[in-house]
């Protein structure tokens, strides 16, 4: 009880301390908050939210205990483990390159960490061992499983991020776990450094159901030490805490190709963060898609960014939370893009087969450019069939009907229209009514395919073969167990012998 | 008597000062009546540990269990700092999950126990037999992050509520270890000892649990078993969009039972029981260490955590210390112009990189055990051939 009331006496001086403090200097710490959307040439979404905190504060030199935005947890752990970089990621899927073209920051799947320490850390593998389990307790994962069993110090790669005076790599290290798996309860701490916390800004889009719903989900946490202005010569430390997710088209898209922030996150957004110096949404516009589809914007972007990034030079639409017109009398922000396709001037057919009732059936129209080389593939598995529907010589193998190629080919020389009944037979074969281009129909070769056959004479060698088993073992012990033994009179012969003796009687030769 | 002997005018406030006496004595037993409810049960802090032990898809419905006590107790009061939660595989992101980020207790997906504020101390492989005892009688590495610590003093009450698969005698972690009831009965004691608890509820949900608390043998411990020995604990229903049974019998009754609850009711242990037409199984009880009535021992004694706060009227004012902060400030300014500028590393120098050289591992001298072999060999030899070689070889 004494000690309740003693904790509401020791609030209020802080408080005090808090309000005067404020008037006295000004604020060290900037925030900037932006989340970058990029339409995926697949048709997916990739969304990267970046929360940067920079602090003007030295905390090698000086001993600090006022916080305002950079977390206490993380500058705590700065100058008690003399960190100069922290890499920290957790990561569930695999950013696949090749559909969604490169990405800004690819982090591995599970954890990883690397950490750069200062020149005056004596016992690294020591300090590397308890800041694991320090971390492994601010971000509620099983970081405490890195050992040295697990741990590398590359000697090559993975140089500072940030500002470096010398880069002996004996302070470098480096671990990844693979099976690390990543949930809200990662995500719940993550958001509980960000100043807004998830409740202004950019960060109420941050809803752990919709995000875990993704096919690629990396959050990260890097710290690392800053040029404060141009000239660099005093540094400042920067938080900076990414989150980057895909979503898929089918699952989370419904097959559909239009997005907006409320289907993807199932919120809007409605106030920028007050401690932001900056919060921005990018979109990017350039339409690379090999579909011809344009993207379109809605609501229609006051400013656009255009910059080479990643190799390309990429346009973006820029929307500004801080700018009152953007967030206008609506009240809340909800950016809508969708694929626009031109008109189809394609034609595809496809009726798949039904077993022993109906073939494939595929019918495409297609129009093939000029000097190019088109190639149509289908893939098949072969199947077994029941063993009365084999011909008497399988292993020939089974035919494919050869496919078909109907073709309008363009002429090079203007053809005169046709008298079916003047002009010789091998003018009229083919209806011509467009004497620009000729018509003309050819077939590939038939497919021979060679199904798996089965032995035909199994059947008859099991049946042999478990009869014979049958008869001589079990038949043998049926036997053995079964069979008993009488004795018996020799029978007298019966008819047989009676007429034997009435025929010997008659020869007079004595009887049997 | 007093009114006999005073004049006529003085019998008004006189009479308004023996009302004021009279209610004042009755106000007087109503608050000792509400001082003795503040001190009835002597705990001034609680804490939690929820343990859950199944690993695999279709034990899905441990987790929920441990989500939904979790989720009872945390709304309760107790916060994410008191309370340590041990989940030993991953259900909500789990690729089986059609909803992924959440952990259902009812089916059609009506309750997600698993919410957007979990913070969950002990994952996936951590949750061990080990472990568990460690956290539970403070045994623990130096290095052990605070939010994974049982830090409980002799005023704590504690919630124990473990859940899994279990047998007569032991309950199943992980699908490799096991616990058993005397261990567990030791670990508690060891508790008593070192005076890690007031108050300890124990709460099994496992077929045969009721075998897990008859070891028990320290003081001020209430035990609740789902099944009694040679029963088992049936699951509650199963949902055909997740395709697991969701919860098991025990839990659900007594999450629905919790959900009636706010800090302030006054239900007692009493009324926390599962009939036998909804549990199936017959849920155990075990009360005999505990030195207090169960009728007078309330819910929230042990899922809550309500605090008991004397608010001042005092006024206190404080001078704020302005010199601190800006005497710091001042001194980095100053250091600003002495810097030469600093650079960004380079990312990847190819020229530097070609031509360092690999760092020559530093040499150790032979450890004692290798210095004790080849003192074994030689022994050895000479003991074999002789010590006359000795002299070719020295």
């Amino acid at each position: 009880m004494a000690a309740a009331c003693l904790r509401l006496v020791w609030l209020a001086p802080l408080l005090l301390g808090l309000v005067d403090g404020g008037r006295a200097e000004p604020p060290r710490d900037a925030l900037r908050e932006e989340l970058v959307i990029t339409p995926l040439p697949s048709g997916d979404v990739a969304a990267t939210f970046q929360f940067r905190t920079r602090w003007d504060s030295d905390l090698q030199r000086e001993e600090v205990s006022h916080y305002r935005l950079f977390p206490k947890a993380l500058g705590q752990l700065i100058s008690k483990y003399s960190l100069r970089e922290l890499h920290l990621s957790f990561t569930q899927g695999f950013w696949r390159t090749r559909y969604w073209g490169p990405p800004f920051l690819q982090a591995p799947s599970g954890a990883e960490l690397w950490v750069w320490f200062q020149d005056t850390v004596t016992d690294v593998d020591k300090s590397w061992k308890e800041l694991s389990n320090v971390l492994s307790g601010i971000f509620c994962a099983s970081l405490n499983f890195i050992d040295s069993t697990n741990t590398v110090t590359p000697t090559a790669s993975f140089k500072p991020l940030g500002l470096a005076n010398g880069t002996d790599h004996y302070f470098l290290r480096y671990a990844v776990l693979p099976r690390e798996v990543v949930c809200t309860e990662n995500l719940t701490p993550w958001k509980k450094l960000l100043p807004c916390s998830s409740k202004a800004g950019l960060s109420v889009l941050l809803k752990a159901d919709r995000l875990f719903h993704t096919s690629y989900h990396s959050q990260a946490v890097h710290i690392r030490p800053v040029c404060r202005n141009a000239r660099c010569t005093s540094i400042s430390w920067e938080l900076r805490q990414t989150l980057s997710v895909v979503y898929d088209a089918f699952v989370t898209g419904q097959g559909k190709k239009d997005w907006s922030l409320f289907r993807m996150f199932s919120r809007t957004l409605t106030e920028p963060c007050p401690l932001a110096s900056e919060s921005r949404v990018y979109v990017d516009v350039t339409s690379y898609n090999q579909d011809n589809e344009t993207l379109e914007v809605h609501p229609t972007p006051t400013t656009t960014y255009q910059d080479v990034t990643l190799g390309t030079q990429k346009t973006y639409a820029v929307y500004d939370l801080l700018d009152t017109a953007v967030i206008n009398n609506s009240r809340n922000l909800n950016l809508q893009f969708k694929w626009k396709s031109p008109p189809e001037n394609g034609y595809v057919h496809y009726q798949p087969a039904q077993d022993r009732l109906q073939p494939h059936l595929l019918e495409m129209l297609i129009q093939l450019p000029a000097n190019s080389a088109t190639k149509v593939s289908i893939q098949f598995e072969r199947a077994l069939l029941k063993w009365t529907e084999y011909t008497p010589d399988p292993n020939h193998g089974f035919y494919v009907s050869p496919s078909v190629l109907s073709a309008l080919v363009p002429s090079m020389v203007a053809a005169k229209p046709v008298d079916w009944e003047e002009s010789p037979l091998f003018k009229s074969l083919y209806p011509v009514s467009d004497s620009s281009s000729y018509f003309v129909r050819l077939y590939t070769e038939p497919l021979l395919v060679n199904l798996p056959t089965p032995d035909f004479s199994m059947p008859y060698n099991v049946i042999c073969l478990t009869c014979t088993v049958v008869a001589v073992c079990y038949g043998s012990f049926y036997n053995l167990l079964t069979r008993t033994f009488h004795i018996e009179e020799p029978s007298t012969g019966g008819l047989a012998k009676w007429l034997a003796n009435l025929i010997r009687r008659a020869r007079g030769v004595p009887p049997l | 008597m007093v009114a006999a002997c005073l004049p006529r005018e003085r019998l008004r406030p006189l009479a308004g000062w023996l009302l004021l006496l009279s209610v004042g004595s009755v106000a007087a037993g109503r608050i000792e009546d509400q001082t003795e409810q503040f001190f009835r049960s002597g705990h001034t802090n609680n804490w939690a540990v929820l343990v859950c032990t199944s690993r695999f898809w279709f034990n899905y419905r441990h987790v929920a269990n441990t989500l939904s006590v979790y989720r009872s107790v945390k709304r309760l009061g107790i916060p994410d700092s008191h309370i340590v939660l041990m989940l030993a595989d991953d259900m909500a992101c789990n690729p089986r999950n059609p909803k992924p980020a959440t952990v259902f207790s009812h089916k059609n997906m009506e309750l997600n126990v698993y919410g957007d504020d979990v913070e969950v101390d002990y994952r996936s492989y951590e949750v061990t037999v080990e472990n568990f005892l460690r956290v539970l009688t403070g045994r623990i590495p130096s290095s052990t992050p605070r939010s994974k610590r049982l830090l409980s003093d002799d005023r704590s009450n504690i919630l124990i509520y473990m859940t899994g698969h279990g047998g007569n005698g032991f309950l199943k972690f992980q699908d490799s270890e096991e616990i058993t009831n005397i261990e567990l009965a030791d670990a508690f004691e060891q508790m008593w000892q070192k005076r890690r608890y007031n108050e300890l509820l124990f709460i099994i949900d496992t077929c045969q649990g009721a075998s897990m608390y008859e070891r028990f043998y320290s003081p001020n411990i209430m035990a609740l078993a789902s099944s009694q020995v040679g029963e088992d604990s049936l699951s509650h229903q199963p949902d055909p969009a997740i395709g697991v049974h969701l919860m098991d019998r025990y839990t659900f009754y007594v999450l629905e039972f919790l959900e009636e609850i706010n800090p302030a009711s006054q239900t007692n242990m009493n009324d926390l029981v599962c009939p036998r037409s909804l549990c199936v199984s017959t849920p155990g009880h075990r009360t005999d260490l505990f030195q207090r009535d169960p009728k007078n021992v309330l819910i929230t004694d042990f899922f809550g955590s309500v605090r008991k706060v004397e608010i001042t009227t005092d006024t206190i004012s404080l001078q704020p210390d302005l010199e601190i902060t800006e005497s710091s400030y001042k001194k980095d300014r100053m250091d600003e112009e002495l810097m030469e500028p600093l650079k960004y590393a380079e990312q990847l120098p190819v020229a530097q990189i070609i031509h360092q050289k690999p760092k020559l591992k530093d040499w150790h001298p032979p450890g004692g055990f290798i210095l004790g072999l080849w003192a074994l060999i030689i022994m050895v030899f000479f003991k074999t051939y002789g010590i006359k070689h000795m002299k070719f070889i020295f």
